[in-house]
């Protein structure tokens, strides 16, 4: 193996996707994507105090509430997984 | 277009708290991350809270620990933020800031959901340290100290665990054993990859110990246990000698104890009797009191009610848990328990608050126990209990919090100097009108009738070591009053002051002697009782007095000028002379620096705009130092001497130095630096304070000399954490005023105005505005300003509430209910408690918050409120379910005879969950009737979705429905729909005009630039964004540029270019609009984002407005978290440059303390463009004075001049 090897794109991607949860990749579908999405989108509203406090005065819940409910979202933020085709 | 952009009033919603002694020693005090800021508090003697610090860090706070290693006296604290870093911070009493201590860097900025900073947890002891995100990564960091006893940290060791979203953690109390961190994780890899949902479904939450091998300095899991899939929080169980150690889990609608080979320990949390059943319990906030022999939690649910939790424990085992009603107050997003016996409540939202306790919870009230627990069928049987009024707790202390900032509107209304600022705050039941002045807020003391018109009061001690005055002495025409201060304040004759002249100055001098000047002369009473008098030569009389300490000027009619000096023997001796061009307008001596016999600097003002220093010293024989011409005759002078300090309470680094300020005729204040050796007058700076001429006088503020100047109102100079403010008082116009000091008002001021004697003191010092708050009932919407009459209507919605009737029902029942339990208390009640026994308070909604109702209710109100009288006039309670989302006044171009009408947009049965559903939107047209003071139902329109954006255009009513755009004609039953345009991406929320444009905001798609075509009677769009922006709030700038908020915490300005803009306008046909097809369903025309700042906070307002008279426009912005802030363009070029350059040196001197970087926080969605950070430019002065130095000399400037700047630039927002 070359050292040029380390450096080139696919291995860096690798890296990418083992460091980075949710760092897509060639063969990632839809579903897969949305969850990323979803999930990432809850920890920023988890971690943003002024966007929670403005979801819960459009919902008029708590803060503690709403951070209760995103943590729990991010289980299963889309639904159930399609079903896997066999080929 | 270039913005300065500027913080007027600090964000006061706090995201999170931490107790410990961060000075060290006895004393605790209270850190919070209030906004974007971490500030420093501590209850005073008085039970008052006062802020010792703050300071704004650039970043968002997620998370703050206090911690403390073995043995030492002082907590540092651990700041968990965005930054991708953890920094360790320790307070230094002597600078009065926070010390970056340790900063390491784990990882990416920003709050994501991978990167730790959501998370902190300490092990009690102080030897480690975990920080966590939400997903995946756990760090632990060893805490240890170094052979000088300095705090080192360890490089991270990693507990990662994939796929797992951890909930909580906490540092498990076990003594010196190895520190073990506990967390509430769920793994959700197999809910991921089932198809069927079972896997999701049967998702278990654990909680799992990590412990810390000290020996090994390696992290693993040492347990993992299901838990209750409602868990939420942990808090930590003391332990070692203490307590059993473990964990309390609290989770939705239960209290569990656990511990490593210990049986669980379950308590069911008791719930509201009027609680729905559906809705579980959760807790929201956690304290811990801790003492030698007990300890116990309060633990916060979410409806505000607090549990005081105990154990009941032998050794390690826990055998029972119990959990009793304590009180009920405001939902907090953290509470501390001080050990001093105060509990500090940091409110979600609106005010903050200070209990003192009065019982710890030993009274009867309702209780759950595990020993209790009872499980059914239905699972576990629930425990009820009524809230009530405070028993164990009472109310001392009150910080105001605006929190959230929902609309805002920047008005004179009251016809005042300056505009005041209405903003609408608060949720539910402790939603408020604000009225904010720009100004400090007083607390008027005493007001008394005097004999007649005053024209000057002094006050006076005894002996220059008195720590209280002695007298007050007040100046009529031709009369002088003589009160002594004590007790009270009553006239004396006894205190050989001639009260038969009027009197020009009195004032202690030497040691215990005073002295009076009087037109004829002046009267020097020894401490002894002996009389000494001077009189006047000829039928000369004095005009003006300059005095301190031991030397004495007096100004002769005609321009003569005495100098007495005081001598060795306690004598006022005759010591020069010197004989001005003309007559003198004013006097002040500099006053006597420490270890010196005497000042050596005289200021004198003339009537032909001058201001000249003279030299007292006995070599020089008053000769002149320097002039200063300006542009108006002066009217007073006052001398201020900073001294030099190096931080202190309040305050960076200072060096000694003296300032004159005149107050001008033409009402401006004149400052300027005396240079200490020489007398020369440089940098000089000037205010305009009023119509006017200032009257100046020293005054102490906080132990330190301030100034207090009369203009046509009064205004404060003081010095504040290290920035001199001259800020204006709300109060009404004074004519004279000194400092008041007395046992019962340590830092007061006594004034006279006309013929009334006021004593006042200033408040909440360091604060921009004043606020006077009327109470509303529900979560205020929006509301308009109904010039005509001078009220506002407001328009208030609640989600999952009931109505008013409903709750009066409700309340009934458990009036009624408890009058059964209780024996005839409701009779009490009705009697207003006169049997003595102790009553609770009655329940009001601001403490209890209103009854949880099903989430699809919805209750609503239309007020019209007159602010000046602070009277509802009108009040409609909307009915059947429907909530009111937009207002606004339409003047229909046909329909004189209604005048103005209130359109109000409905929406009925909004419900967000699982789906955006609503039954029916209605626009509602209101005439006004009995004055403009209530309100008639003209028709409502039903429409097909919540019209969410109403607006009057050329004399027709512009409604955005859901994605529609409407014009809409009144009719006699209905509104008429006169034209509409559907294409419109998602939901329209604003609407704008200007001549033929309308500028309409997309939820989700930011602007879209129309034109109506009356001709045609069509809309068309012509021009809109390229970027997505979720709008929170618009405000039209000019016809090409709208300014606009989006909820990520972006201000932008969005323009139209020149050439596209002209090119539309030139179409006189209009064919080219309507013809021109954009790309991809876009307009034809992009507008372009000529400003991009990121405020790091859910701006909800905008408006452009001046906030002072005679200035320029700045935008001003309200946001979520209750700051206020402005935006000023820059007038030149220099300025520009100059403050863009102040800025790049402080981003590199002076990186935010949580280390966030500067720039990639102001540009964390769209990268910053043409706004200037001046918050980060007013950390300047906060630097030390080399810093300070080094950046001057880059800048070509000196510290001095660039502090000029920064006060100038204020000065023209506020």
């Amino acid at each position: 193996m070359q050292a040029s090897d380390r450096f080139n794109i696919n291995s860096q991607l690798e890296h990418l996707q083992a460091k980075y949860v949710g760092t897509g990749h060639a063969d990632q579908g839809r579903f897969e994507w949305a969850v990323n999405i979803n999930r990432d989108s809850y920890a920023s509203y988890i971690g943003r105090h002024p966007m929670l406090a403005y979801i819960a005065i459009a919902e008029n819940e708590s803060i503690g509430r709403e951070r209760y409910n995103f943590m729990q979202k991010m289980l299963l933020p889309c639904g159930p997984p399609p079903e896997k085709d066999e080929d | 277009m270039f913005l300065y952009s500027l913080t007027l009033h600090r964000a006061t919603g706090v995201v999170c708290a931490a107790i410990g002694s961060f000075i060290g020693g006895k004393s605790q005090e209270i850190v919070v991350a209030s906004g974007k800021s971490l500030e420093l508090l501590r209850p005073d003697d008085s039970g008052k809270v006062v802020t010792l610090h703050s300071v704004e860090v650039f970043g968002a706070i997620r998370s703050l620990v206090p911690f403390r290693l073995t043995g030492s006296q002082k907590d540092y604290l651990a700041v968990g933020s965005d930054s991708g870093r953890l920094v360790i911070l320790e307070y230094s009493k002597e600078r009065n800031c926070f010390d970056k201590v340790h900063q390491e860097t784990f990882g990416k900025s920003g709050c994501r959901r991978i990167v730790p900073g959501q998370f902190l947890a300490v092990d009690p002891k102080g030897r480690a340290l975990m920080i966590a995100a939400c997903e995946k990564q756990k760090l632990v960091y060893v805490l240890n100290r170094d052979t000088v006893a300095r705090l080192t940290i360890s490089s991270p060791l990693e507990a990662h665990k994939s796929y797992t979203i951890t909930y909580s953690i906490t540092g498990v109390d076990c003594g010196f054993d190895n520190p073990v961190f506990a967390a509430i994780e769920l793994d959700y890899s197999e809910a991921d990859r089932d198809p069927t949902g079972q896997a999701a479904a049967e998702a278990q939450k654990h909680l799992t110990f990590y412990e810390l091998d000290l020996g090994l300095n390696h992290v693993s899991r040492k347990w993992s246990e299901p838990i209750d899939n409602g868990a939420n929080m942990l808090v930590s169980v003391p332990g070692g000698g203490d307590g059993p150690s473990g964990v309390l889990v609290c989770a939705e609608n239960f209290i569990i104890y656990r511990n490593q080979d210990h049986p669980e320990v379950r308590a069911v949390i008791p719930r509201r009797t009027d609680l729905p059943e559906e809705r579980g319990v959760l807790i929201v906030s956690a304290a811990t009191h801790r003492q030698k022999s007990m300890f116990f939690f309060l633990l916060q649910t979410e409806y505000g009610d607090v549990f005081k939790v105990t154990l009941e424990h032998e050794g390690d085992r826990v055998s029972e848990l119990k959990i009793k009603y304590f009180d009920t107050f405001p939902v907090t997003s953290a509470m501390c328990v001080l050990k001093a016996g105060y509990l500090f409540s940091a409110s979600e939202f609106g005010n903050h608050a200070l209990y003192q306790f009065r019982a710890i919870g030993d009274g009867d009230d309702v209780e759950s126990s595990s020993a209790s627990l009872m499980e059914t069928d239905e699972g576990f049987q629930p425990v009820f209990f009524q809230p009530r009024g405070l028993r164990n707790l009472a109310l001392i202390d009150q910080i105001e919090s605006m929190m959230p900032i929902m609309d805002m509107r920047v008005v004179n209304l009251f016809e005042e100097e300056t505009p005041q600022i209405f903003t609408l705050c608060g949720r539910g039941p402790r939603s408020t009108v604000r009225i904010l002045r720009p100004g400090l807020a007083i607390n008027e003391m005493a007001v008394s009738q005097l004999p007649g018109v005053a024209s000057a009061v002094w006050t006076v001690k005894k002996n220059v070591n008195d720590e209280f005055d002695a007298y007050m002495v007040v100046s009529f025409p031709n009369a002088t009053l003589v009160l002594s201060i004590g007790e009270t304040v009553e006239e004396v004759s006894d205190s050989k002051f001639l009260d038969t002249t009027p009197s020009l100055a009195v004032a202690l001098l030497g040691e215990d002697s005073l002295m009076q000047v009087h037109p004829n002369g002046i009267r020097h009473i020894r401490e002894d009782g002996r009389v000494n008098e001077w009189r006047t030569p000829g039928k000369k009389t004095i005009v003006k007095v300059g005095s301190n300490q031991l030397q004495v000027v007096i100004a002769l009619s005609g321009g003569e000028l005495i100098y007495f000096d005081m001598d060795m023997m306690g004598q006022l001796m005759e010591a020069d002379k010197h004989e001005m061009p003309g007559d003198v307008a004013c006097l002040a001596i500099a006053p006597v620096p420490e270890g010196r016999r005497r000042s050596r600097f005289l200021a004198v003002g003339s009537y032909d705009n001058t201001i000249r220093i003279l030299s007292l010293d006995p070599d020089d024989g008053m000769q002149v130092l320097s002039v200063q011409s300006v542009s108006s005759p002066p009217e007073s002078l006052l001398f201020l001497e900073v001294k030099a300090s190096t931080g202190g309470e309040d305050g960076a680094d200072h060096p000694a130095s003296l300032f004159l300020n005149a107050g001008l005729q033409n009402g401006v204040l004149f400052r300027t630096v005396v240079d200490m050796l020489t007398g020369q007058l440089s940098d000089t700076r000037s205010r305009f304070l009023g119509l006017r001429a200032p009257k100046l006088f020293s005054c102490m503020v906080r132990g330190r000399q301030a100034m207090l100047c009369l203009s046509s109102r009064p205004w404060l100079g003081y010095i504040h954490q290290g920035h001199f403010l001259l800020t204006p008082l709300s109060y009404e116009t004074l004519e004279y005023a000194a400092s008041f000091s007395s046992d019962q008002c340590a830092e007061g001021i006594v004034a006279v105005a006309k013929d009334q004697l006021r004593v006042f003191t200033i408040e909440r010092l360091g604060e921009t505005f004043n606020e006077s708050a009327i109470p509303l009932r529900y979560t205020p919407r929006r509301f308009v300003f109904l010039p005509k009459r001078k009220h506002l209507a407001i328009i208030e919605s609640d989600k999952g509430a009931f109505t008013a009737e409903e709750r009066e029902a409700l309340r009934k029942e458990c009036m009624d209910a408890a009058g059964v339990g209780e024996n005839g208390n409701t009779g009490a009640m009705e009697n207003g408690g006169e049997d003595g026994e102790e009553r609770d308070e009655p329940m009001t909604d601001e403490q209890f918050g209103y009854p949880k109702a099903e989430s699809d209710k919805w209750v609503s109100c239309i007020r019209i409120l007159d602010p000046r009288s602070r009277e509802t006039t009108c009040l409609l309670e909307l009915q059947d379910n429907e909530a009111a989302f937009s207002i606004c006044t339409v003047n229909f171009h046909d329909k004189d005879n209604h005048g103005t009408l209130l359109a109000v947009g409905t929406g009925k049965g909004l419900n967000f969950f699982p789906k955006r559903t609503v039954e029916a939107g209605f626009i509602h047209i209101y005439k006004f009737v009995d004055e403009g003071r209530s309100l008639e139902l003209l028709h409502k329109t039903q429409v097909d979705d919540v019209p969410l954006a109403l607006c009057q255009f050329q004399g027709r009513l512009l409604a955005g429905i859901g994605s529609v755009l409407r014009l809409y004609d009144l009719g006699k039953r209905k509104l008429l729909r006169k034209c509409e345009n559907k294409l419109f991406p998602r939901t329209i929320v604003s609407i704008h005009t200007y001549r033929d444009r309308i500028y309409v905001g997309d939820v989700q798609e930011s602007f879209h630039y129309c034109k109506y075509r009356r001709d045609e009677n069509q809309l068309f769009i012509f021009a809109d964004d390229t970027v997505p922006r979720w709008l929170t709030a618009a405000h039209h700038i000019d016809f090409d540029t709208m300014a606009g908020a989006d909820k990520f915490g972006n201000i932008y300005f969005a323009r139209l270019p020149q050439d596209t803009s002209d090119e539309i306008e030139e179409d006189p046909t209009g064919g080219r609009i309507k013809w021109e097809q954009g790309k991809l369903n876009g307009a034809p025309n992009k507008v372009e984002e000529i400003v991009q700042f990121h405020v790091g906070d859910v701006v909800s307002c905008l408006q452009k407005a001046s906030l002072i008279p005679g200035g320029g426009d700045s935008i001003i912005f309200g946001t979520v978290m209750g700051s206020l802030g402005a935006l000023l363009a820059f007038t030149s070029r220099e300025d520009v440059d100059f403050f863009s350059h102040l800025e790049m040196h402080m981003r590199q001197e002076f990186p935010p303390l949580c280390g966030r970087d500067h720039m990639a926080f102001r540009s964390a969605y769209f990268p910053v463009k043409d706004v200037i950070d001046g918050d980060l430019c007013e950390q300047f002065p906060t630097l030390p004075l080399d810093m300070q130095r080094k950046i001057a000399d880059e800048l070509d400037r000196t510290p001095g001049e660039i502090l000029k700047k920064l006060e100038d630039i204020r000065n023209k927002i506020i």
